[in-house]
């Protein structure tokens, strides 16, 4: 009997979704499933036009508006010209080629990659792709999710394939118990601060170890989502109990016997024993404490308790002219603590976390609070389910009594292209996953944090230490 | 088709910044466009031009000292969102290479499918190369894809790319037209995984 190699569970989904693996050419890779929305498609859409061929199979193709929608009256046609334009568009896209699409104001509308796991069409062992950085989310189902460029959507559209060279692959292991006030968030913008923003370019992450295997599945998205942010292509987790356990039953899953088959094929999909990474980084949980970032890459982050850097302790020379700039740019100087420092947004929403573990996260913290007078609240909901779940467990009278409000969902605040944009000069705690300049507006000043110390500083209008808040 | 690509002789513009992201070539607000044309206007909008959209004299592409079709940037360039929308307003703006020590990978792929060229180059030529062209903004530039050479006054690199790239690159080739060429393969693999 031929002795197969130990192969990685990313491997292992690789080799099984090669269709054409040729000399001098990169494989052609099948894809499963297909997510789109408005911003990255329309050109897409204009390319199968010019070369006059149809989808190639409208199942595996699903679309969604987020990332423009306005938050507030969803149901009224959107008022900025060129959003409405461009969800006309996809409108329009999707009719003419037969692609489903969860529109405003559908119950299954939301941020597309909170879409996905919701509605049981992101599933382990699949290959799937999005135009947007952030489909590395889906991979906390045990698949290879990576996000691509309009070409490349348009190849996808047009033959279901892309041509892609396999990345290297890394492996995270993270083991122990997160201490008090400690939630995935933490554990991703710490392992971002000590590898960096590019520490992962090139690299396929696979995370592992009992910290991983203890969380729920929307907190494995949550690290998953950030994979990109250390320049990694994606990132993903095994498959188990938990997994399957979140699945059973969801709309576009299978169901009953078909469902318990594909859990023993799943189950075959984790990393095989001795199978070799190019990289493995070891990591304890005991290490990792509520986490802020104080630049503009995610990159630059710290524990909440710890003092900015001062240029002379950086490790690179060539790094200190950017490092200064982008201290100069949030407004913040050289070896200082944030601890108290005065925010005048927070943001609770994005496909990092606005899910309802993170809503309740969120609900929890600030029962009975409310908010600080200098702050303004944003809790924005990933999806039409969250919000409708949010309201059915009473979340909503939560945010209500503390000052909050809840909006409809979207992309948001998360990049400011609809009308949700943190003013310039402000500073805004954001549970999203990127502080770059601009992103939350134009000259908008981000921090990055989890739920739950967004939460604490929305109650204190400072940055907090939330387990000051919690005993 | 894409335009060809073989050589370029031309001068250069700095922006030596780490880490500049997509969302500063192209910012989140104007990416609404439905078209691929015109995100060149757009180009590193908030660092060219102020709150009332006057333009930022010190950013080097307001700079009429600078000129020319390659771009070289610190490391790390292009990291962030997906979006092809910043190679494509690189492209627009009239660049055709980008150089720099280190690409994001998203980026790095949508600039080779757009025909621009990410050249990554050793962090001494980078340096090298930076303060040549802000010593002189007149230095001229070779890139020659061919034989995967450039050269700055009298100083020289190879660079490596992806054969198959190259190929695109040189020929103006897409990866669609490949893919479309293995459509009965594709369907057959897609029965068979359904
Ligand atoms: S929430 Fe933010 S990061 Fe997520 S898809 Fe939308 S814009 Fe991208």
């Amino acid at each position: 009997m031929s002795q197969q190699k130990p192969r990685t569970i990313f491997e292992k989904i690789w080799d099984a979704h090669v269709v054409k693996r040729a000399d001098g050419y990169p494989d052609a890779l099948f894809i499963d499933r297909h997510f789109i929305h408005e911003v990255t498609s329309p050109q897409a859409f204009d390319g199968l036009r010019k070369r006059n061929i149809p989808v190639f199979n409208t199942n595996r193709t699903t679309a969604t508006a987020d990332h423009n929608v306005p938050t507030k009256d969803q149901h009224l046609p959107i008022k900025e010209v060129l959003s409405r334009h461009q969800v006309e568009t996809l409108r329009k896209n999707c009719q003419e080629f037969g692609v489903e699409l969860y529109d405003l104001g559908h119950p299954y509308q939301g941020i597309v990659h909170i879409i996905g796991p919701e509605l049981g069409l992101t599933q382990p062992g699949m290959t799937i792709v999005c135009g947007d950085s952030h489909t590395s989310t889906h991979g906390a189902f045990g698949n290879i999710a990576f996000g691509i460029g309009t070409s490349e959507v348009e190849q996808v559209l047009a033959t279901q394939c892309i041509l892609q060279y396999r990345p290297k692959t890394m492996k995270i292991e993270i083991n122990g118990a997160l201490a008090k006030g400690v939630v995935s968030k933490d554990i991703i913008l710490y392992i971002i601060s000590k590898i960096s923003a590019s520490g992962a370019t090139g690299f396929f992450v696979e995370y592992a170890g009992d910290t991983i295997r203890n969380l729920s599945m929307e907190a494995r998205m949550t690290i998953c989502n950030m994979s990109i942010e250390m320049g990694a292509r994606g990132g993903l987790i095994a498959p188990d109990e938990t997994t399957f356990n979140y699945m059973r039953g969801r709309k576009f899953a299978p169901q009953g016997e078909a469902f318990e088959q594909k859990v023993a094929e799943w189950k075959k999909l984790a990393t095989d024993e001795g199978a070799i990474y190019d990289v493995v980084l070891q990591y304890d949980a005991a290490d990792i404490a509520p986490m802020i970032t104080y630049g503009t890459n995610p990159g630059m982050g710290m524990k909440v308790t710890d003092r900015i850097p001062t240029v002379e302790e950086l490790k690179e020379i060539s790094e200190h002219a950017s490092f200064k700039k982008s201290l100069e740019y949030m407004g913040l100087e050289q070896g200082a603590s944030l601890l108290g420092k005065a925010v005048d947004y927070v943001f609770i929403g994005s496909c990092t976390n606005a899910r309802i573990e993170d809503l309740r996260l969120v609900a929890d913290m600030v029962k009975g609070k409310k908010k600080a007078e200098n702050v303004e609240v944003w809790v924005i909901p990933g999806s039409k389910q969250v919000e409708a779940q949010a309201i059915s467990e009473g979340l909503n009278k939560i945010f209500e009594a503390a000052g909050f409000e809840l909006r409809s969902p979207g992309c948001s605040a998360c990049l400011g292209m609809n009308e949700d944009k943190v003013p310039a000069g402000k500073y805004c705690i954001s549970t999203s996953n990127r502080n770059f300049e601009g992103r939350q507006g134009p000259k908008s000043r981000t921090f990055l944090a989890s739920p739950l110390s967004a939460a604490a500083a929305a109650i204190t209008g400072r940055v907090t230490d939330v387990r000051e808040l919690i005993n | 088709m894409k335009e060809k690509f073989t050589t370029l002789k031309t001068t250069a513009v700095p922006l030596p910044n780490e880490n500049i992201d997509t969302d500063q070539i192209i910012p989140a607000r104007f990416l609404k466009a439905t078209t691929r044309e015109g995100f060149g206007d757009n180009l590193f909008r908030d660092w060219r031009y102020d709150a009332d959209n006057n333009p930022i004299a010190s950013f080097v592409l307001n700079d009429k000292k600078y000129s020319g079709k390659i771009l070289v940037a610190g490391k790390n360039f292009g990291c962030g969102s997906s979006r092809e929308h910043a190679a494509w307003a690189i492209y627009d703006f009239g660049f055709r290479v980008v150089v720099s020590s280190f690409f994001a990978d998203i980026f790095k792929n949508n600039a080779l499918n757009n025909g621009l060229l990410p050249i990554v180059v050793s962090d001494g030529f980078l340096k090298q190369m930076l303060e040549a062209i802000e010593l002189n903004p007149k230095t001229e530039v070779v890139v020659d894809l061919v034989n995967q050479i450039m050269q700055v006054g009298a100083v020289k690199e190879s660079f490596e790319i992806n054969a198959y790239k190259k190929t695109c690159l040189m020929n103006g080739y897409d990866d669609i037209d490949y893919l479309l060429s293995l459509n009965q393969e594709i369907k057959a693999f897609d029965v068979a995984h359904s």
